[in-house]
């Protein structure tokens, strides 16, 4: 399978601090659904920042299908979830406005959504389960149901990779369980490529095929089931 | 004798009625994006632009234009480069546009009447070439907005994600920050200045205690944007006072309103 990320030798660090990412390499295949998890400050989030092509590696290299990252042209193929804090706006907007909004890079700014652009938003708005609330404002869901407007906003322009940060910071037990199984039928029935960055790996741990852990550098990759035991307590994640 | 049948009436009408509408259209945005001040400061960088005419005896609406539009430019620079902090951007432009205005005015000796009709709007000063410059740049400043709705409504949803999938968010907060200018400078003949920023803002809140959707709080929000501006209008005729202040306190009224019905329907305050 072609590689969609590739990180070789990656190194990062801010001015004024120790390096927040030392000689990270990960490749990860079309197809794959892999959890990036790690300690808060162990560098996820930049390593994140670094395969969305936002921040530019300081040493070794950065690849995002096949293009240096930070130059990739089609970005339109990427689909990404930010931090719950950083989503939503101050007046009401409706769960089809939302996903609605996630067309625009494939429709384009100036081009007006079509017949085609709708059924779309139809489509993945029935996928993640909220058909009967589309013309519900969102501010009206509850936490879980909030995400999975937001997942259907990052599938709407048929990305080949989903990149989701944080997606279940936030969101109680039984909704972290339905978004992971979610997740999971969207991976089989979609065939897209997952990351998933979380401070914890909990839930979507049963589904992932890899699990990368990231603490200054990548300390464990691999499937889910070879993880030492000690790495499930979350003393070893949270130092 | 009607209203309507007073010349000057009828252009402050038809010039207030784009402004009107043009004024929340493009507030709604710098609402969404937690930037509700920042037409303010863009307020005072005009001022400067006005005194400026006033100084080089051209046109204050054509040199208002040009520093709001280029003081919007300059801070949404500070704000994307990060070289300031949003509150620190916002107070450097305020601070400097309104002494560079003063010190402007003062050199041209130009503190009358014709200084307070800006500050604060007058229906007796609209001419029509301003109503001419208005009709062109509202028209244009409502196509962009129309436009680029869809792409501006991506972008305060989520500016990272925007980022990421390819939207040119840099380009759209660039023409953002260009209409709030174009926004300010067509309207300082009606509402002033110093109270331009409230007829960006004011509407959009008070349509946001009441709206269901993203549609719906811009459509109530230029709906109460123009109510205001005419009711505005007529209270400053027939009370001889300074239109600014009926206009925005119309809007402030219609807050009051929408809050007190939100209330009712049980929605919980903002």
């Amino acid at each position: 399978m072609p590689l969609v990320v590739e990180l070789e030798r990656v190194g990062f660090g801010y001015a004024n601090a120790p390096p927040v990412l030392r000689d990270v390499d990960l490749a990860v295949e079309a197809g794959e659904f892999v959890a990036i998890a790690g300690p808060n400050g162990g560098g996820k989030t930049t390593l994140l920042r670094i395969v969305l092509g936002l921040e530019h590696p300081q040493t070794g290299s950065a690849r995002l299908f096949g293009e240096p990252a930070v130059r990739v042209r089609r970005r339109g193929r990427i689909g990404y979830l930010a931090q719950r804090s950083q989503l939503g706006i101050e007046s009401p907007v409706t769960v089809r406005e939302v996903v609605a909004a996630g067309r625009v890079p494939r429709r384009g700014i100036l081009s007006p959504l079509r017949r085609d652009d709708r059924v779309q938003v139809e489509r993945m708005i029935a996928r993640v389960g909220l058909a009967e609330r589309a013309d519900a404002p969102i501010s009206t869901l509850s936490g879980g149901q909030q995400q999975r407007a937001f997942i259907a906003k990052a599938l709407a322009a048929d990305p080949e990779l989903l990149v989701l940060d944080e997606p279940t910071a936030g969101v109680d037990v039984g909704a972290q369980e339905a978004l992971a199984s979610l997740l999971d039928r969207l991976h089989r029935e979609l065939g897209v490529t997952i990351l998933f960055v979380s401070h914890e790996f909990g839930a979507v741990e049963r589904f992932v095929q890899r699990l990368v852990l990231v603490r200054g550098g990548v300390v464990f990759d691999g499937d889910p089931a070879r993880l030492p035991d000690a790495w499930h307590d979350p003393s070893h994640v949270h130092p | 004798m009607s209203i309507l049948d007073v010349d000057f009436m009828r252009m402050a009408f038809a010039a207030g009625a784009i402004v009107g509408v043009l004024a929340p259209a493009v507030g709604f945005f710098l609402v969404q994006r937690r930037m509700s001040l920042i037409g303010d400061g863009i307020g005072h960088v005009a001022f400067a632009g006005v005194a400026a005419g006033y100084l080089l005896g051209v046109s204050p609406v054509a040199t208002a234009l040009v520093a709001s539009v280029g003081g919007a430019a300059a801070i949404e620079s500070l704000r994307s480069r990060r070289r300031a902090a949003g509150d620190q951007a916002l107070a450097l432009l305020f601070y400097t546009g309104i002494a560079a205005g003063v010190v402007m005015v003062s050199a041209a000796g130009a503190l009358n009447a014709n200084l307070f009709a800006f500050l604060f709007g007058s229906i007796l000063t609209v001419t029509r070439a301003d109503l001419l410059l208005v009709a062109i740049l509202g028209v244009v400043g409502l196509t962009l907005v129309a436009v680029l709705y869809r792409a501006l409504v991506a972008v305060a949803l989520d500016e990272e994600a925007a980022r990421v999938s390819g939207i040119p968010v840099a380009a759209l907060n660039v023409v953002l920050a260009a209409l709030v200018g174009v926004t300010i400078a067509l309207s300082m003949r009606i509402v002033g200045i110093l109270l331009i920023a409230a007829l960006m803002v004011l509407p959009v809140i008070a349509a946001g205690r009441v709206a269901w959707s993203v549609r719906s709080t811009m459509l109530l929000a230029i709906g109460i944007g123009v109510v205001s501006v005419f009711a505005g209008l007529t209270v400053a005729y027939y009370a001889d006072l300074a239109p600014g202040g009926a206009i925005v306190l119309v809007a402030a009224g219609a807050f009051g309103l929408a809050s007190l019905c939100a209330a009712l329907r049980g929605r919980p305050a903002a």
